[in-house]
């Protein structure tokens, strides 16, 4: 007989708490992204230095592309990296 | 007037007079085609993310600037790519979104200097409530 503290892992505990995502540069007014910023860019990639997709980050298409010119600037002059192991 | 902003790393192993005469020949070269220097960002001794003609660190400098047309920005990058001090570079033109931003980073209203100013006027209202 499971006991009661055993059932809890039975469901599924991310069901009701999808939060909708949104894009932050829509909702904030953010118009311009700066490629020097390296510490603003780190949110947009993952530890091996690669853009996250749309899906993960919820940017609108107009911004993740901006998005990606920016990272790309930004590891032309040396401030993100082209690869990386463990860069968070 | 169409508004540039480049961007160049110079090789960390000048001295720092010499670091400064390379940043000011770049700004001299400008002016003397007319352009209207906006501003001129030392961005100071970064750690490179990736390792540049065997150095792992570079001194950042951000140049920006108004010229009525782009004609001279190839001589420009030309003169860059041929200066052995200059480790990379960019150029680019900036969209009326992108003069903006500069301008309010410079006025202190976005990024570092507003978190500063927002840090500071909590700890002094802290302080004043300890009073």
């Amino acid at each position: 007989m499971a006991s009661r503290d055993d059932i809890k892992f039975l469901s599924n505990p991310k069901i009701g708490n999808n939060k909708k995502k949104y894009c932050r540069f829509k909702k904030y007014g953010i118009r311009y992204i700066d490629y020097k910023d390296s510490e603003f860019l780190l949110q947009f990639i993952n530890p091996q230095g690669k853009i996250l997709p749309r899906r993960i980050t919820g940017n609108s298409l107009k911004f993740q592309r901006k998005i990606s010119v920016a990272v790309k600037r930004a590891r032309h002059l040396a401030l993100l990296p082209f690869v990386a192991d463990q860069l968070k | 007037m169409v508004q540039y902003e480049v961007t160049f790393v110079v090789d960390p192993v000048l001295s720092g007079d010499e670091m400064k005469s390379t940043a000011q020949v770049y700004v001299d070269m400008l002016k003397n085609e007319g352009a209207n220097i906006v501003h001129v960002d030392e961005m100071g001794l970064r750690q490179l993310a990736y390792p540049i003609r065997k150095k792992l660190s570079g001194v950042y400098y951000c140049i920006e600037f108004q010229m009525e047309n782009g004609v001279f920005i190839d001589k420009f990058e030309l003169a860059l790519r041929r200066d052995e001090r200059i480790m990379r570079f960019l150029t680019v033109r900036l969209d009326k979104f992108g003069v903006q931003f500069n301008q309010d980073k410079r006025d202190g209203k976005i990024g570092i200097a507003k978190k500063k100013r927002e840090e500071e006027a909590a700890a002094k209202a802290a302080a004043a409530a300890e009073k």
